[in-house]
């Protein structure tokens, strides 16, 4: 597998990264480089492995259905770039 | 008391508990040590007055008969972690100016003890380095030096910590670990690194970098003030799903336990092809001295350790790109303004994150994407549990494992390296503990012909830190190693 | 019975499948501590966590992970006791995370089934495909200010249910039922509150046309419907554009669409090739979530009756009509109305009184049920009333009119107006030899062989009592005395 300009392109599109036309071929070249690397797990039998995605061996905890948080506008807008009566504020989002 | 940094821990606990000093001079004495080493730019933020209010709270406590465990000690910060009302940046330029309303769970254990907060340490970018050199405030330097004076780096992610703990400048940090982002600076700077078993420490209020691998835990000078700290850090914490319930061992007690009838692994896929031979001397040494205190040293295979480190990058960089999706300039943190939404993200992100951090996520978002994940992240995963596999296997025979904490002492800062393989190749001893969840500890075991610390890991079954800290009170007792960087406040001793 | 469409060029099938999000009843989110409520002020129910400030993590709310198996059993679905919460990673103004906590490959239900009632009183299964839990986006608002959008997390994080049909329905009728059917199901276990125009319960709609029996044509998705009116629109929309541009020679393509409730028409939002790449992967803050067969057992024990049930017993036990049966169970409260009302009465006559009269006068005067005027036991004293001939059944409409109008007891109308039905036969024989007798013609036509005009000498002597004779006692006296004599 080999990343071109234009995967490259469309990685940093998914990731909302914004990158300069002159940078897409040395990332290709970087992002290869990590990639044929990794490539060596090619050589492990996992058949009839199952995936490991945590390994914590308790089940997932759960807490009881109580309103315990909210209430708290100025700890939530405290460190907002742009907000406006209680509301945070972005571009205008056209659907 | 005139040699107030000398103190270790421990020391300084009794010295305050019998009055022979006071908190705020002990930490007047630290906060004086960040400023006299400041050219080492550990610390990326000084809360001078925090530390001197909160050190005199200290005092009255102590003169009421309340001192905490880690009453009155003086400690440094990683900048992964959140401190109320106090800037906390992972040390990103997308993070700059961030003021938390909230404090982490590990930050408020050491606090609740009475432990006093100098400021907040140097780190990697979202604790993506190896080198601490991807820190949006410049690297941070390693107190020692090799005979040609260059500045090496402090190791990293958590290098800031590692650095001003060696320099004295901290008398105990606490850093965050990865795939190696506490033992392999602990290793560089020569002092004591933990990582505990994930889910022993809460990961709440810290900023996530992978968060299935992520875990807190101390820098200290000494095992056993390492064992102090960690009593206090570790608890279960129901605002963490992932934290354990799991009851703490007695660490601070079995730092004197010795290894006695213990049965040690030594694994042999340890033994890396072009590995520095002073590295491998020192293992060797290691496992001589832990024989000689009456352990039995036994040779184990973990056959897939070579797999670990193209594995972790593959699940971290994937968990990396998810977590750090959330800083796009709405709520907080840097924002650059744009015409539309998507134009607004596009440029924050890329003014706000650094190369290595955007290179992550890059790497992350592509094997995560449609037609890459099986063969990428889950084949990660799934050799991840081939991995954890040759741990519980050895676990089955030994009760901790010894290997070398990094394949080489810490490098040159602004040492060019133009493939980023040969930079993850740092990590390759630390990162298998942590995509198999086990603690791990790093302990300083000698030096090299150019003077730099070289460091031995051991490693234990989950959620048993005691063992830990048995082997490794017998290393440190038997190596004897003095802590004499260059560049260390108040002097050599 | 045909669903078919039929095209310019032949008959077309239609396939449709739903997408349901069903707002989860609790108190608090599916992640965090803050509240669920409706209506607060802009970022008031926020949390730290559900703002995804640095470091905060998730931790689930057991009651949403319950009320999601309660819908799965009332769905007569398999409940997985082991499910992962997955990651949908997007980037959007009002996800903060940039992404949503979902459930992809392993949900909390399986496969289930939907039984369907339509007008005819004929039935179908609609098969369930999923269940799964994730959570709600915020609110954007893009008609503040002309180049800023705001922004509201108020609804971020909290707890929905996606509740994925197969592709089993045939017609905007059949999928209206089955919104309708899966809503009553959800309220009846109290799982979700159904308010459609609230936002509680909306509709992703997945439309396909092809010949019959051919092979399944290209589908769309039209997204976020809240209302049976507009999902049965837009149904009809697509439909009816998907079998032109077929029978034109073109192509569907398979995208998202948009319906705009001011024209009825949908909108391409976005086509195949620029749909998200969501990187789905298992949420490394959770955990694999196991929940114990006890639990579910225990669960499944406290289920109260559900529609279908109700419904099988009015049919079976009470002999009520396919359509009546249906109509009273649709909602919890109405089945509660009725089996109060017909407890001891006549059930099918209850039935009707209710489907009939009390859904017309209710619907009338835009009243519910809540605050009906007439309680149960009021109309089952009514009905009480036709059955023992105290009154007619003429005479009840009024009374009921009465009873809707005052609230008053039945009885006690009647008492007071005087209303009680005439069933002496000595006063019923006089008015008929009244009757008679002032028409002799028409007794002598009677006699000849027109038979029809039993009907109007019954209805001369009805007059006469002012309508309160014993029109049975009517029957019988003028039969045996136009017949016997
Ligand atoms: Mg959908
Ligand atoms: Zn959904």
């Amino acid at each position: 597998m080999s990343v071109d300009k234009t995967t490259v392109a469309k990685i940093a599109r998914l990731a909302r990264i914004n990158v300069p036309d002159d940078r897409l071929e040395p990332l290709a070249t970087e992002l290869n480089g990590i990639l044929n690397w990794i490539a060596e797990l090619d050589e492990v039998n996992t058949d009839n492995v199952e995936p490991l995605a945590s390994v914590t061996g308790h089940a997932l905890p759960m807490r009881n259905d109580v309103v315990t948080d909210g209430n708290r506008l100025d700890d939530v807008l405290s460190n907002v770039p742009e907000g406006a009566s209680g509301f945070f504020v972005v571009p205008k989002v056209v659907e | 008391m005139s040699d107030l940094l000398g103190l270790n821990a421990v020391a300084a606990r009794e010295a305050l508990d019998k009055k022979a000093i006071s908190a705020v001079e002990l930490t007047t004495a630290y906060l004086g040590a960040a400023e006299a080493t400041a050219g080492l730019n550990n610390y990326v933020a000084l809360t001078a007055d925090h530390a001197l209010a909160m050190a005199a709270e200290s005092d009255k406590r102590i003169a009421a008969g309340a001192a905490g465990l880690l009453e009155g000690l003086p400690i440094g910060v990683k900048d992964l972690f959140c401190t109320k009302g106090i800037s906390s940046t992972a040390c990103s330029n997308i993070l700059k100016g961030f003021v938390p309303p909230y404090e982490s769970t590990v930050t408020a254990n050491l606090w609740a003890a009475g432990g006093v907060m100098l400021g907040k340490l140097n780190c990697d970018e979202f604790a993506m380095g190896s080198g601490n050199e991807n820190s949006a405030f410049g690297p941070a330097v390693n107190p020692w030096q090799g005979k040609d004076k260059v500045d090496l780096v402090p190791g990293g992610s958590s290098g800031g910590s590692a650095s001003a703990v060696a320099a004295r400048s901290a008398l105990l940090a606490t850093g965050t670990d990865t795939g190696g982002s506490i033992r392999q600076p602990a290793a560089f700077c020569g002092v004591v690194g933990l990582k505990p078993t994930y889910g022993r420490c809460s990961r709440w209020g810290i900023v996530a970098f992978a968060s299935s691998l992520d875990q807190a835990g101390p820098f200290t000078r000494t095992v056993a003030d390492n064992a102090l700290i960690m009593t206090a850090m570790a608890s279960h914490d129901a605002k963490d799903s992932t934290s354990t319930q799991t009851p703490l061992q007695d660490l601070i007690g079995a730092v004197g336990d010795g290894v006695k009838g213990m049965k040690i692994g030594v694994p042999k896929e340890y033994g890396m092809d072009g590995m520095d031979s002073e590295v491998v001397t020192l293992w060797e040494q290691g496992q001589a001295w832990l024989r000689d205190a009456g352990a039995e040293l036994i040779d184990v295979s973990l056959p897939h350790t070579k797999y670990a480190l193209p594995a972790y990058y593959i699940i971290a960089p994937a968990e990396a790109s998810s977590n750090l999706a959330r800083y796009d300039g709405v709520r907080y943190g840097m924002r650059v303004d744009a015409e539309t939404l998507d134009g607004m993200y596009e440029a924050t992100r890329a003014a706000g994150f650094g190369e290595e951090v955007q290179r992550r996520i890059m790497i992350g978002t592509y094997v995560l994407s449609a037609g890459y994940y099986d063969a990428y992240y889950l084949k990660a995963q799934k050799v991840r549990r081939l991995i954890k596999g040759d741990f519980d296997e050895a676990f089955q025979t030994v009760d901790a494992l010894l290997t070398p904490a990094t394949p080489s002492a810490a490098f040159p800062v602004g040492r060019k390296i133009d493939d980023p393989v040969t930079n993850f190749l740092n990590d390759v001893f630390t990162v298998p503990a942590n995509l198999a969840g086990l603690p791990g500890i790093a302990v300083p075991g000698g030096v090299t012909s150019d003077g730099l610390p070289l460091g031995l890991q051991v490693l234990g079954r989950p959620f048993d830190e005691a063992s830990l800290y048995r082997v490794a009170g017998v290393l440190e007792q038997a190596a004897g190693f003095k802590m004499t960087p260059a560049r260390m406040a108040g002097g050599a001793a | 019975m045909s669903d078919l469409v039929t095209g310019r060029t032949g008959d077309w099938e239609v396939v449709i499948g739903l997408e349901v999000h069903a707002q989860v009843s609790s108190n608090a989110k599916l992640f965090s501590g803050a509240s669920a409520s409706f209506g607060s002020a802009p970022n008031e129910n926020v949390s730290l966590v559900d703002a995804a400030m640095p470091g905060m993590l998730p931790v689930i709310n057991r009651e949403c992970v319950y009320q999601a198996i309660r819908t799965g059993l009332g769905l007569k679905a398999q409940i997985n006791l082991t499910s992962v919460f997955d990651r949908k990673n997007y980037f959007y103004a009002d996800l903060p995370q940039g992404y949503q906590i979902s459930q992809f490959k392993d949900p909390i239900v399986g496969e289930g089934s939907l039984r369907i009632v339509m007008a005819d009183g004929s039935t179908r299964d609609i098969g369930i495909e999923r269940l799964h839990l994730e959570q709600d986006a915020g609110k954007s608002m893009h008609d503040q200010h002309p180049t800023k959008s705001y922004i509201d997390l108020n609804r971020t994080g909290v707890a929905l249910m996606e509740i994925v049909s197969r592709p089993d329905m045939r017609s905007a009728a059949e999928a209206a039922a089955y919104v309708r059917k899966l809503r009553s199901i959800l309220r009846y276990l109290g799982t979700c509150d159904g308010n459609m125009e609230e936002g509680s319960l909306r509709a992703d709609v997945n439309v396909s046309v092809r010949r019959p029996n051919g092979p399944l044509g290209t589908r769309t998705e039209t997204k976020n419907l809240n209302s049976l009116r507009f999902i049965q629109a837009a149904i009809d929309y697509e439909v009816a554009r998907q079998i032109e541009i077929i029978e034109d020679g073109g192509a569907i393509d398979q995208e998202t669409r948009l319906f705009d409730t001011g024209t009825g028409t949908t909108r391409t939002m976005r086509s195949k090739e620029d749909a998200h790449d969501y990187r789905y992967f298992p949420d490394p803050d959770l955990l694999p979530m196991i929940v114990t067969q006890d639990e579910v057992d225990a669960l499944a024990s406290a289920l109260p009756e559900l529609p279908d049930d109700i419904r099988d017993r009015l049919m079976g036990e009470y002999g009520l009509s396919a359509y009546d049966a249906s109509v009273i169970t649709e909602e919890r409260d109405t089945a509660r109305y009725y089996e109060a009302a017909s407890d001891g009465r006549d059930r099918k006559l209850v039935a009707n009184w209710m489907t009939v009269e009390l859904f017309g006068a209710l619907n009338k005067s835009g009243k519910s049920l809540e605050n009906c005027p007439i309680s149960p036991e009021k109309l089952g004293e009514l009905v009480g009333l036709i059955s023992d001939g105290t009154i007619s059944g003429r005479i009840a409409k009024d009374v009921f009119a009465d009873m809707f109008e005052t609230g008053k007891g039945a009885a006690a109308i009647v008492d007071e107006k005087g209303l009680k039905q005439v069933s002496d036969s000595g006063a019923i024989e006089t008015l008929i030899d009244q009757v008679l007798a002032a028409n002799q013609d028409k007794v002598e036509d009677y006699r000849g062989g027109k038979d029809k005009l039993f009907g109007f000498f019954v209805g001369q002597v009805m007059k006469e009592s002012g309508g309160q004779a014993n029109p049975s006692m009517v029957n019988q006296i003028l039969r045996s005395k136009l017949d016997g004599a």
